[in-house]
């Protein structure tokens, strides 16, 4: 970049002093207020709760083959896809981007020495983990078995099992939510480089933004639900269960509040970084800035409108049913607009199929086809069908594991240079995005038919004419397991035995392709100034290297 | 574990040889609509999803990096085109959106004129009653051609009843009724599943529609055998708990007269209008306090806990008879 004066020593990874090598020994890493070691404290603790995740899901549907069940009693199944949802939606999805590459990748990319608060950046984490360490605790005191949704009276005054533990997990890490969105939102307002205006900022940023925001809006009212559930299991005061007087509707109205926004949470990252990587590996401008900027404001305020879509069927006055539904069509115009946007960028480009790109292009086709099929949901006479089967589990897994993870996973693949120093081997980064692709699509697609079907999810046995399909699904889920697992692998092998990587091995534009890789501690030499728009691949020189 | 794989892969296998249905039977009046309606989106899913996928491989080949200093042109903003490709979408989920409601306006409606059965829901089976007393667990036994409405609610947590070859569902809710209709067009027998997750045996919560024809569902009833219909087990709950001894049909009592209150409206002390249908008896019998009478004082006693929800039903079909009986009065 032409902006920042910054000659890149020709040193070897290891000789120069950078964040990772600055100080040694778990202290320094567990007292640290580097927002980029914090960000790989995330890295690591959301990369075990993934796993933990993923193992519930593969017995899942290894037990899943057999409509009578092959592995484990009806009860345990329940509580494998509770858990399985709770880890997965709250503490690997909503922390994923924002933490780890947001964390690393904000201040670097606004030209910032470090966030706002850099300790509140390290509590945040603190919380992030004791919170785990609740829900983890309610793993194994037996488990939970109200789904992710816990939706009552079941979940308030008849399942017998962890419900207050997890809960009080899935309470505590709302404020690390809360604290790292506070944190994201400051910094960008306040530390932005000179020169680095509004809309010079990569989209990643305002992707961030956007979800900051819908951070610190939304959480507090899941935190306040959890708490009434909670109030209601342990006092019996009546709230949600109609025998002692509450309403059981009420908690789905203000759980859907927070849920649906969070699923935005989930998705508006990962938007982000799509757009880093389709215009680095096309080496062009965006195409639309401003139109793919406010697409994601757009959808975050909308996304605060749609909770009702939710609740089609539980006998919601159909008035209600039919706002529900149009502002629901509504927020998909500018998830397509996106689409649109990240295709025609590749338009006349100079595309290149590094492993980040094959990730970034999955994301484009999952994504789509997770969309599409949400609006089966916003119609209403379809949805009536639809609703409570697999077609609802396919569809948020194609937006959630499709979109949100496989983005994640270009992203990982797409920094990891600049996190590590070190290049991992970009073959076997590409045979994993297929193979995840392949096994994805196998996984899930065969749950579109399901759910037309009439297969309702959550069923631990099923009638013997559903068998067909759910065999492929999990045939899909064992080959999209050890798709995850190559990353894993072929990553941790590259921190010590890859080669070393330059600034630059992409030719990327962007603040964080100026400094070294890894960075040091206070990532620039000097504070950039900035002169120049995001993403202006075409006047100046490429340096690969 | 190894029978489970082997299982597996002898089914992929028949998978193969023999395919899988693809589409659930279609066996009511609303079934075909709701079909077309999913055609549509499918068929607009399908179109895009390929014109997303084909663009962007014909770019990969056509603007793949051919050297490694290549620097594309830049081609700039194109205002015209971002107009194109959001008003597009915008006129086609616009026209979905009124397809869709327009066809869940009418299918959620049901005919007056409706057959009237009564469903609760209970970890982990449904109770069925038919108005001439018959009872089924799990089953349910509805004749061709004639609309029926369901009235349902819960004994304990929010389940869900669904018929996917009626395509209706709709949450069965503790505390409340909630209301359901179709008219089955093919005799045959078809799923009956619980669609809300309500705890463990939720996967078995599971029975069967019988679709019969109306003679054979008239012997069908017949053969039922029930000692009393709806209203007379509901007449006799009445008189044991006392109800009648406030409740005169004079009006002279200390409850109102509930002769041919069913279906009118009624003013509220708080002056509330509220239409008397099933919930709103249901809830003057649970909750008597929610809909107090401006004439009277709020002296009757909440029954909920003292009687089941199935003998909430068979009061509520009681007075909503005492409505009939007046209509008939009337007619004299
Ligand atoms: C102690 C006397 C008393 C008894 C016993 C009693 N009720 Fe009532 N009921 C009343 C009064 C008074 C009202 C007027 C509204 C109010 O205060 O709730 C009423 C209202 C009603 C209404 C609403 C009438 C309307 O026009 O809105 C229904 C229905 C009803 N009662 C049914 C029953 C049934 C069924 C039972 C027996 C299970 C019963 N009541 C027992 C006194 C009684
Ligand atoms: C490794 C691949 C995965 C497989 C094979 C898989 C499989 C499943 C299955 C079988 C269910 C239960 C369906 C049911 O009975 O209702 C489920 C539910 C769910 N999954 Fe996944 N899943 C995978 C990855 C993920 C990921 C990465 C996420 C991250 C968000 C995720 C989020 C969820 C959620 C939120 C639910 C809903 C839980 C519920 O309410 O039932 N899944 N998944
Ligand atoms: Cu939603
Ligand atoms: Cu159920």
């Amino acid at each position: 970049m032409s902006t920042a004066t910054i000659d890149v020593p020709e040193v070897p990874t290891g000789s120069r002093v950078n964040y990772l090598n600055a100080q040694y020994g778990v202290k320094s890493w567990l007292f640290t207020t580097d927002h980029k070691r914090i960000a790989l404290l995330y890295l690591v603790s959301i990369t075990l709760m993934f796993f933990i995740g993923g193992f519930f899901a593969v017995l899942m549907r290894l037990h899943l083959i057999e409509p009578q069940g092959a592995l484990v009693q009806p009860e345990t199944y329940n509580k494998l896809f509770t858990m399985h949802g709770v880890i997965m939606v709250f503490f690997f999805l909503v922390p994923s981007i924002p933490a780890t590459l947001g964390n690393f990748l904000v201040p670097l990319m606004i030209g910032a020495r470090d966030l706002a608060f850099p300790r509140l950046n390290l509590i945040s984490w603190y919380i992030y983990v004791v919170g785990a360490c609740f829900t983890l605790y309610a793993v194994i005191s037996g488990g939970v078995d109200t789904g992710w949704t816990f939706y009552t009276p079941y979940s308030s005054s008849f399942s017998h099992t962890s419900v207050i533990p997890t809960a009080v997990g899935v309470f505590i890490t709302g404020f690390s939510s809360i604290l790292t969105g506070l944190n994201f939102v400051v910094t960008i307002h306040k530390m932005r480089a000179p020169g680095m205006t509004w809309f010079r900022l990569p989209l990643f940023i305002w992707a961030i933004y956007a979800t900051s925001i819908i951070f610190i809006l939304g959480t507090p009212v899941i935190a306040i639900t959890l708490f009434l559930l909670a109030l209601e299991r342990l006092l019996h005061i009546g709230i949600f269960d109609p025998a002692i007087g509450g309403d059981p509707i009420l908690f789905q109205h203000l759980f859907w509040f927070y849920s649906h926004p969070a699923v935005y949470i989930m998705i508006l990252p990962g938007m982000g970084v799509m757009s880093e990587l389709v215009t680095c590996f096309s080496r062009k401008r965006i195409f639309g800035y401003s139109f793919v900027a406010f697409s994601s404001l757009s959808i975050a305020i909308i996304s605060f409108l749609v909770w009702g879509h939710h609740m089609f069927v539980t006998g919601q006055s159909i008035y209600a049913g039919l706002i529900f539904s149009v502002l629901s069509f509504l927020v998909a115009i500018p998830s397509a607009v996106k689409v649109f946007n990240w295709t025609a960028t590749l338009y006349k480009g100079s595309i290149s199929y590094d492993a980040p790109m094959l990730y970034a292009l999955g994301f484009i086709g999952l994504f789509t086809m997770g969309g599409l099929t949400g609006l089966f949901l916003a119609s209403l006479a379809t949805d009536v069908h639809l609703n409570g089967t697999y077609f609802i589990v396919a569809h948020f897994h194609y937006i959630m594991v499709g979109g949100a993870v496989m983005a994640y996973l270009g992203g990982i693949h797409f920094w990891w240079p600049k996190i590590t120093g070190r290049l991992y081997p970009d073959g076997w980064a590409r045979f994993a995005a297929l193979v995840i692709f392949v096994g994805f699509n196998l996984t899930f697609f065969p749950q579109f038919m399901l759910g037309y079907l009439g297969m309702p999810r959550r069923y631990a046995v099923y009638p013997a004419e559903f068998q067909v399909f759910n065999v492929m699904s999990s045939a899909g889920a064992s080959i999209l397991g050890i798709g995850y697992l190559i990353p894993l692998i072929y990553l941790t092998w590259s921190m010590r035995y890859g080669p070393a990587a330059g600034p630059n091995p992409w030719g990327a534009k962007g603040l964080e392709w100026t400094t070294p890789s890894p960075p040091p501690t206070e990532n620039f030499e000097e504070i950039p100034v900035v002169t120049e728009d995001a993403y202006d691949y075409a006047e100046s020189t490429v340096n690969r290297g | 574990m190894m029978g489970a794989i082997q299982t597996g892969s002898d089914f992929l296998f028949a998978a193969a040889i023999q395919a899988p249905q693809l589409r659930p039977e279609a066996a009511s009046s609303i079934a075909e609509g709701v079909d077309h309606l999913y055609f549509a989106l499918t068929f607009i899913t399908l179109f895009f999803t390929f014109i997303i996928f084909s663009t962007i491989l014909v770019f990969m080949v056509k603007y793949r990096r051919r050297a490694e200093n290549e620097r594309p042109p830049d081609t700039g903003e194109h205002l015209g085109l971002e107009l194109t490709w959001t008003i597009i979408p915008t006129l086609i989920c616009v026209g979905l959106f009124l397809w869709a409601s327009s066809l869940y306006f009418e299918n959620s409606r049901p005919p007056s004129a409706s057959t009237e059965i009564f469903v609760i829901g209970k970890q982990w089976m449904w109770h069925i009653q038919h108005p001439e007393g018959v009872r089924e667990i799990n089953e349910l036994h509805v004749p061709v051609g004639v609309p029926v409405k369901l009235t349902m609610t819960s004994e304990d947590v929010i389940h869900d009843f669904y018929i996917p070859a009626f395509r209706v569902k709709k949450d069965v809710i503790p505390g409340r009724y909630s209301s359901l209709w179709f008219q089955a067009t093919k005799i045959g027998t078809y799923h009956l599943f619980c669609a809300q997750y309500c705890g463990a045996d939720h996967a078995e919560m599971l029975g069967w529609v019988y679709v019969m024809s109306p003679a054979d569902y008239a012997a069908w009833l017949a053969g039922g055998v029930p000692s009393q219909t709806m209203q007379q087990s509901g007449e006799l709950i009445f008189n044991k708990l006392g109800c009648a001894s406030c409740h005169l049909s004079d009006g002279t009592g200390r409850g109102p007269s509930l002769l041919g209150i069913y279906s009118k409206e009624e003013e509220l002390k708080n002056g509330d209008k509220r239409l008397v249908d099933e919930a709103f008896i249901r809830q003057a019998i649970v909750n008597p306090n929610s809909v107090v009478l401006p004439k009277y004082p709020a002296i009757m006693p909440t029954f909920q806990g003292q009687i089941n929800e199935e003998q909430v039903l068979q009061l509520v079909a009681y007075v909503k008879s005492l409505a009939s009986e007046e209509r008939k009065t009337d007619g004299k």
